[in-house]
Order: structure tokens, then sequence, then C-alpha cells
């Protein structure tokens, strides 16, 4: 019907525009007068095309008041008038423009077109508004109409494609001119042409377009019988469709009886007791389904309740009957058309979600990256178990938003924060290694044991001191926002800064450990430290210059997590188990084993996340059995150290 | 030949005899059975202690005796207490549930109640079935074998998976503690059918003994959980006086050379892993009747080393020492964050316990573990006037994890 009255109006404006042109807006109204003052959707096409093709400037503004119910009826001399209310009432202009006083309400009679009518007028009127002068108002139209898309649109949009002189709104024209095309053009093969243009494009609105082009209803109908419309697909009972979805799809159609639910079942039983016995059962054995059941079927026999289906006949009745989907879109041309379309949407589709997903599976395992890398020193070069590593990172994390709370410029606090928590983890890498862990090394369970003792002493004095709730480590507005390639593909600066300080720190490593007289020291004083020591190196020394490294590096990380993550006295103890994960799995004593294990569990926790994606507990669950179970068939890790490196 | 035990072990005799002296005592101080010095909620704390106890024991033996670092001890702890939960709210909620039918025209159906109990119990994480799981929660008797089975095959798993890699030392404690954390996070969800983070509750009324007051439950309680830590504690002392023990001392001390000698090490470590996973789970199941409530927060890796730190505390590798420990540090630790401990005012800052315990608790377990590996237990060996060998520096056996002479001596 709508379609009918775009077409009618498109008719009307071919056809009319010669008688219309010199006819003014006031003209045309009075001319019909009737069909204005009672206009119902069937007869008032003429008069809104008549408008519509009228060069006479008021048009836009008649139209609009008509649509907005701003149109009246002055009761004096019944001539036509704009509205508008004002304090004293309602303030007149003529459909010449000219002001016309103020009346009081009760003087104007207001036109009330219906809701029908109104989309037609708006319909005519977006002609108008998609030719304004002013490109703003050309854009913010055809948002309007891309929000809201309608049949009359479509006309509209054709005739000022062609006006159009902004080379960006007419590409935005002619790309909803095809969206609109596709949904709202009476010709099959335009309609398949447009969807096919659109082949390979990503757009949401494209989608938007497409999907109610293949939605589909539910129809159940006897067997045999031919499927009326365009049929999408057949259901097969127990695989498309449950037997309960697929009964009551008979239901709905009217091919079978309610179904009896429990409670309906037991509600006519409880009606039916008479003396303690209800069609000739006892009350008291009604305590079975089965009993249940045959207490109805028996009232069913006397005719006291009425028949229910039971499930043998359930079971009859859907295999008595086919059940399809059938599209709304009546088209078979136009619904292969678009379910091709959109295939292949989905199939480009699926390939960025995986970019995406290796983007974010790379950001995570720049994270644990960072996290472990420390620890990569203390525990892959030194082999100390260093369970305060992660209380290492928190203070870290704490020391930036500390340094947050003197200095204001957020990059001027970064700068100094870096350089300052490395000092601060440091001095307390050194001092615990001093004061615990010199005394430990032959026992590594004990120094477990007792970095933990201080992981939990720690934990408790951040706790203490900073408070249990979060505080902000905000981070430079330079960093704010997120690279986007397209809609689907992004990553915020946060987690690119953060792949680069991981980069960064990889380089580092192998630098200080390959490069540096103090990385041959380390690596001496770890083989072979009485070898080491009759060398002249002192390994009292150099253990306590590694260890504070990675205490260090694990600051330096605390405040890159922090960045992101709230900063809780629980932050460190957030990472530590993956950070352990992360350096056993890549296998201990390599950098490279390092970065391979945080590879492996970022993208791991990544897919296990996108496989079930409303549950990253259950993928951190799954993760973590998947380590133990590789750490069987690979108990050195991914790159395990051979020789004399190994240690044994 | 318990009675030649017995008589070389006069450490079992005096424990017992200590373990009985208690429970009389606090049965004729509790509420119910005596003076009423003691309140309920203590004779709680007292009953859970003893579970912590017995927890402790596993550990030392898992630990102390055998050397391996398990951090994953009170996730079989409270799996079990998960185990006997499921009956215990299962078997509550069906006596409630069966009380609301009771007053309808028909009797009910078996569906019915069903329906019932796991409307009661999920919704609220927003389910009404019964999860698979939930299949034995009806019986008592099931749920019980599943107290013992669940954790014990978890553990045999677990640890035939862990001990044939040869995953040793701190890498089985952090494989332990990981696959803690695993447990942890998937009980967590709500999907779990355990009831995701809201746990199980209501644990403290046991179905059919509505009419027992709670005070009298509380010292029944008290009392099984005093059997089960003697009964524990002998059995245990024997295992580890024969051969067996001094396998496991072996093995914690040279594991290369215990193989070597023909000893199947791992299946020694896979008995002992699984039979302490079930003695955890048997105070579990004990403990959190007394709690009351369960939730997955109970498995937190952070548990499983306090668990580790009392043994530590109390002194390893003596049986004794483990239920010091246990008993000394969750005693204090209660007494300190349960806000009864005074502040010190040291003028310019009030040290106010509540934050500073665990301060506390960090600093001097790195003490002990540093100065007194032997723990409050080593007290006992000074008392005895037991010495060590002098062997001259020399570390008791070439393994990282054996005992060094200094930690003998002291």
């Amino acid at each position: 019907m709508r379609r009918l009255a775009a077409a009618l109006i498109a008719a009307f404006a071919l056809l009319l525009p010669m008688a219309a042109l010199a006819q003014s807006a006031a003209q045309i109204l009075e001319d019909h007068r009737a069909l204005v003052e009672k206009p119902s959707r069937t007869t008032i096409g003429p008069v809104i095309a008549a408008l519509a093709a009228s060069d006479d400037p008021m048009v836009a503004d008649v139209l609009a008041a008509w649509a907005d119910r701003r149109l009246g009826l002055r009761k004096a001399d019944g001539a036509f008038v704009l509205v508008s209310p004002v304090a004293e009432g309602v303030a007149l202009r003529l459909l010449d423009g000219s002001d016309a006083g103020v009346l009081a309400a009760s003087e104007i009679t207001e036109l009330r077109p219906n809701a029908g009518v109104r989309g037609m007028i708006a319909g005519a009127l977006v002609r108008f508004r998609l030719s304004a002068p002013d490109p703003a108002a050309r854009a913010d139209a055809l948002a309007t109409i891309a929000r809201d898309p309608a049949p009359e649109h479509l006309e509209a949009l054709r005739q000022s494609l062609g006006e159009e002189s902004d080379a960006g709104l007419r590409a935005q024209k002619a790309r909803l001119e095809r969206l609109l095309t596709l949904r709202f053009e009476d010709d099959s093969a335009a309609r398949v042409a447009a969807i096919g243009s659109f082949s390979g494009d990503l757009g949401l609105d494209l989608r938007a377009a497409l999907n109610p082009l293949l939605a589909v209803t539910r129809v159940a109908l006897p067997l045999g019988a031919v499927p009326e419309g365009n049929l999408a697909r057949d259901l097969t009972p127990g695989i498309d469709l449950t037997e309960a979805e697929a009964y009551a799809a008979l239901v709905s159609a009217g091919l079978a009886p309610e179904p009896l639910t429990a409670e309906a079942l037991k509600a006519a039983l409880v009606a039916n007791v008479e003396g303690g016995m209800v069609a000739g059962f006892p009350v008291a054995r009604l305590n079975t389904e089965e009993a249940r059941a045959a207490a109805y079927s028996a009232l069913e026999a006397e005719g006291r309740v009425p028949p229910a289906a039971t499930e043998d006949e359930v079971a009859a009745a859907i295999a008595a009957h086919r059940f399809v989907e059938i599209y709304a879109e009546p088209d078979p041309a136009v619904t292969t058309a678009a379910a091709e379309v959109l295939q292949g949407i989905e199939l480009k589709l699926a390939a960025m979600q995986a970019a995406d997903l290796g983007l974010d599976a790379l950001s995570l395992a720049s994270i644990y990256f960072l996290a472990a890398i420390g620890l990569a020193i203390t525990f892959g070069v030194m082999r100390v178990i260093n369970m305060a590593h992660g209380e290492f990172i928190m203070m870290g994390a704490y020391t930036g938003y500390v340094v947050q709370l003197f200095v204001a410029n957020h990059t001027l606090s970064l700068l100094i924060a870096l350089p300052l928590a490395f000092a601060v983890t440091f001095a307390a890498g050194v001092a615990m290694e001093r004061l615990v862990i010199r005394h430990l090394y032959k026992r590594p369970l004990e120094t477990l044991l007792a970095t933990f003792g201080i992981s939990i002493a720690l934990q408790q004095l951040a706790k203490t001191i900073f408070g249990t709730q979060a505080r902000p480590l905000t981070a430079p507005s330079w960093l704010d926002g997120a690279l986007s390639f397209n809609d689907i593909v992004a990553i915020s600066y946060i987690r690119i800064a953060i792949f680069v300080l991981a980069l960064v720190f990889l380089v580092f490593f192998l630098w200080l450990m390959q490069r540096t007289r103090l990385g041959l020291e380390v690596r001496a004083v770890t083989q072979n430290p009485s070898m080491a020591a009759s060398m002249g190196i002192n390994p009292d020394r150099i253990n306590m210059l590694t260890f504070g490294l990675g205490s260090g590096i694990a600051g330096i990380a605390g405040v890159a997590i922090g960045l992101f993550a709230q900063v809780t006295s629980e932050l460190g103890s957030a990472y530590i188990v993956q950070s352990f994960m992360t350096v056993v799995v890549g296998g201990v004593g390599n950098i490279w084993g390092t970065l391979a294990g945080a590879a492996m569990i970022g993208t791991l926790q990544k897919g296990i996340e996108w496989l079930n994606p409303a549950n990253t507990l259950a993928a951190q669950t799954y993760m973590i059995l998947f380590i133990i179970l590789f750490i069987q068939f690979r108990p050195r890790g991914i790159i395990a150290l051979k020789g004399r490196a190994a240690g044994d | 030949m318990t009675r030649s035990f017995l008589a070389t072990h006069p450490s079992v005799l005096i424990f017992l005899l200590i373990l009985s002296l208690f429970t009389i005592g606090v049965t004729i101080l509790s509420e119910a059975y005596g003076t009423a010095f003691i309140s309920t909620s203590f004779v709680k704390t007292l009953g859970k202690t003893l579970c912590l106890c017995l927890v402790a024991l596993a550990m030392d033996l898992i630990w102390g005796y055998a050397g391996i670092l398990s951090l994953g001890h009170m996730a079989f702890f409270a799996l079990g207490g998960y185990m006997i939960g499921m009956w215990l709210m299962y078997a509550r909620t069906e006596e409630i549930v069966l009380s609301a039918l009771a007053n309808e025209v028909l009797p009910p159906t078996t569906e019915e109640v069903t329906n019932g109990i796991a409307a009661q119990i999920f919704g609220v994480v927003g389910a009404s079935e019964l999860p698979p799981i939930w299949g034995f929660a009806h019986s008592l008797p099931l749920q019980l074998l599943l107290v013992i089975a669940v954790p014990g095959l978890l553990a045999l798993a677990f640890g035939w998976l862990a001990f044939r890699s040869r995953v040793t030392g701190v890498y089985l404690s952090i494989l332990t503690q990981a696959g803690t954390l695993a447990l942890a996070l998937w009980l967590f969800q709500n999907d779990s059918g355990l009831r995701g983070n809201n746990g199980l509750s209501g644990l403290q009324n046991i179905p059919g003994l509505a009419h027992v007051p709670q005070a009298e439950l509380s010292i029944w309680f008290f009392w099984a959980s005093a059997a089960a830590l003697g009964l524990t504690y002998v059995a245990l002392a024997w295992l580890v006086s024969g051969k067996f023990g001094s396998v496991i001392r072996a093995i914690r001390d040279d594991e290369a050379r215990v193989r070597f000698l023909g000893y199947s090490v791992e299946g020694y470590k896979l008995f002992l892993f699984t039979l302490t996973a079930m003695i955890a789970a048997i105070a579990g199941a004990l403990y959190y009747p007394q709690a009351g409530i369960i939730n997955p927060a109970e498995l937190a890796p952070i548990a499983s080393i306090y668990l580790a730190v009392w043994v530590a505390i109390g002194g390893r590798g003596r049986l004794y020492g483990a239920v010091i420990g246990a008993a000394f540090v969750s005693l204090l630790s209660s007494w300190f964050t349960g806000g009864r401990a005074p502040s010190i005012d040291l003028g310019f800052y009030t040290i106010n316990w509540v934050d500073w315990w665990l301060v506390l608790l960090g600093l001097s377990f790195v003490l002990v573990t540093l100065f007194a590996p032997k723990g409050i237990g080593g007290l006992i060996d000074l008392a005895a006037h037991l010495r060590a060998p002098d062997r001259k520096g020399a570390a008791l056996g070439p393994d990282d994890s054996a005992l060094r002479e200094k930690e003998a001596r002291e």
C-alpha cells in the first residue's frame, strides 16, 4: 500500500510539473480544500504531489507545518494559516509568508492528518530537506533517512542525487539510494542488482538492510501440502527444532490441540477430587506422573475434562506435518542474492574478527611478557622463585600513582615514574636478596615460602597505606583512544605502547645478557658459582645486581600495567601465576622461551575466550588445564636449554 | 605390634592424652554439657581448628616427610566441604520443599519435589534445573563416598600426570598452585553447577536434626573432629614409623638414589598425594558444617600457602609439629583479626592489629624459615635434649630439597 502511494506520488510528480509550476502552495490547498480538510491516505496523494512539484518557496514550511499539525483554518474566514503557539494564544502566518497577528487558540480549527497521511507528507518533505541549500541540513536529512528508512524516501533520494554538488554527500546519497533500492524497489532485477553491487561491503547499515530481507517465519503444514510464499528451508523436528517447538508451531497454526502442562493436569485433578478419589483413583496414590496421567485419561473418558494430547499423540501430530521456514520477502531472486552477499560478508567479517582477535592476543601476550620478563631474570636465569614478584609489580604501579599525586602533567609524571619505579623496586629487590634470599640459595622450596611471607606482608602494607579501593593511574591523553583499521579491527594506543615497551625490554635483555660484562658474569655465576668466583667474579655482588635488575623491571612493568588495570594491592597477585606459567611453559633460562610462552598463553586465552565469549573465568580455567597438560609433554618448556646451561 | 609401636613412640601417647584432656575440658566447659564457660561459637572455632590440624597433618606428610610442597591441598579440603555441603543443602531443602507441598490436595510426585529443590537451590544463579553433578546429592552414603572419591580421583589424575613426567620441586609447587587456581576459577562461574560465588550455605543446619540446638551440634562436631584427628594421627604415626616412612623420607632427601635402589618413587609419591588429598577432604567435610558456608574463595591459592605456613611454623617432618603449628597460628590469627588483640600506641602511630597482623605473620614466617627451620617443634627437641649428629656442615642429602645440616641441628 505504501509502495503504491509512493509510486502514485512519483507518477504525479512526473506528470504534473507543467500544470503545477505556476501554482502557489496557497492555491493548491485552496483547490483541494475538501481533501485537505478531511485527508485520507488513498485520496491525498495528488495534493501532496502537486505541493511537492510547486516551486513556491513556502511549500517546505507548509508541508512541515501540516505534518506537525501546525496548519489550521482561521474560523473567521476559513483561510489556511500556519500557527505557532505563543504565550497569549497562537501566532498566525498566512501561506504567502506574511504575519497575521495573534489569536486565541479557540479561533483556529486545527487540521489533524492521521499517521498515514503524515507519513506521506514527511516523504514529500524529505525531498525538500535533501535539496536544502545548507550541506549540514542535507547530511542531517540523510542521517534521518538512514535511521528510519521508508519507501517514500526512495524517489526523493533519487531526484536529489543528480542535483547534489558535494562529492561526499553524493556518495552517501548514492549508497543510501542503493540500500533503499534493495529494500523498497518494486523491480526485482533492480533489487538484485543493488544487492550485488554491495558484494564485499562490511557496513553495519548494509547488514541492517539485508537482515530483514532474510527474516523467516516458522510454518507448520500437513504433509504433502505445498508451502505458500518464498520457502527458506525445511526443518526436521529433533534436529532443527525441538519437539516442543514443533508442537507449539502446530498449536499456533491451529493444527493440533493445546498440550497439557503438568500444572493444568494437576489443577484438573484437584478440581475433580470427590471424597478422596479422582475418577476411581485414591488421591494418596496420585504421587507419580503415570498415575496422574491415568487419572486424567479416566476423567477424559468420562468427558469431565477437555481432551488433551498425550505424548504419543504429540509425536504422531509432529510426524504428520511438515515444518518449513518461509521468508517474509516474497521474491526468491532477492532472497537468494541477499543470502549470497550476506554469506560473503560473514566470511569477510570472520576474517576481520580473526585479525582483531590476533591483535587482542598480541596485546595480552605483551602484557604477560612484560609481567614475566623480570621473572625471566630472577627465576629463569638465577633460579630463584620469587613469589613477591607480583608485589614488585604492584609497588611499581603505586609508585606511578604517588608520582601523579605530586606531578599533575601526566606525560611528565609518567617519565618520572618509570625510572623511579625502577629505582624503588630495584632497592626493594636488593634488600630482599641481601636479607633473605642469599641465605636460601640451596633451598628453593624455602625460598618460595619465605618470599611468600614477604608477599603477604607487602600486600597487607599496601592495603594499610593506600586502602582497599582502586587508585587511578591515568595515562597521558596522547595514549587515549584507539588505532582503528575499520569498525572491527582496532587496538588502543595504550596496548600498542605496552607492546613497544615489551619489545624494548626484549632487546634490552638480549643486549644485557649477550653484550655486556654484567651479562657475562651473570651467566658465569648462574652456571657455576665457585668457578666464577675463582675467576675473580664476586658472586654475591652479581647475584644482588641481577636480582635487583629483575625486580626493577617488574617495577616498570607495574607502571605500564597500572595504566590500563586498576591499581589495587591485589594487582600483582593477579599476574603471578600467569607469569610463572609464562616462564615455565616457555622454558626456563631463555628469553625467547619466555616470549614464546607469553605468545602461547596470550593467544590461547583469547582463543578460548572467543569460543565461549560469555565466560572469561572458564577461559582461564581451560587455559591453566591446557598448560598443565602441555608441561606433561614438554616438561622443560617450549625452548629447552641443553647441555651445561641446563644446570643438571 | 601396636603395643610395641606405642611404646617406641611415646609422642603418640602424649599427643592422644593431650587431645583427650582437651576434648573433655572443652566438653565440661561447653554450653551444652557443662558450665557454659565457653560460648557455642568458640566451641565451633575450636572444632574448626581441630579440622585445620587434621589437614595440616596431611600437609606435613606430603611436604615434611616426602618433600613435595603441594600448594593445592586446601583445594581438596574445600572439595570435601563442597561434597558434604551438597548433601546438607539438598536434604535440608528437600525438607523445606516437602513441608511446603504437604498442604496441597494431591501428594507431590518425585519430579515436583526435585523441581522444587532445584528452584530453591539454583534460583540464586538463575537456573531451575538440578545439574548432573548433583545426581547423588539425595543420598548421604553416596555423597560421603564422594567426599573421599572426588578429591582422591582428582589427586590421582593430577599426581599421575605430574609425577610420571618427573615434575619435581618448585615446578610441582607452581603446577599445584595453578591447578588450584583453575579449580577456583571454574567454581566461581555461575554455571559450574555449584552456585558460583554464592557457594553453598546453611550447612550448619543438619537435616533431620532440626530439633537439636546448635550448642549440642557444635559439641558433636567437635567430638567428631577430635576423633578424626586422633585416629588419623595414630594411623599416620604408624605409617611413617615403618619402612614406608623410611622410603618417603629417603625420597625427600635423595630421590634419584631411591629410584636406583629399585623403589617405584612415582608410585610412593602418587599414593601419598592421593592419601593426603583424601585426609584433607575428610577434614574439609568436618570443617564446613561447622563453618556453615563454603564458597570458591576458600579454594584461593593463598589458603594452601597458609597451610604450608602453619606446618612450617609448627615444624615440618614431625606430626605433632603440624598440629601445633595449625592450632597456634590459626587461633592466633582469629584472635588478631577478630579485633580482640589490644592496639599498640606508639605515640605517632597506633598499630591496629587487624591491619598489621598479616604483616606480622608474613615477616615472622620469613624469620622462621631463615632462623628456625624446625619451627616450634624444635623447642621440644631442646626440651628432650635431642642432638643431631655432627656432619661438619655437609648437607644431609645431595638434593636441593634435602635438609641442610644447619636445619637438622637447630
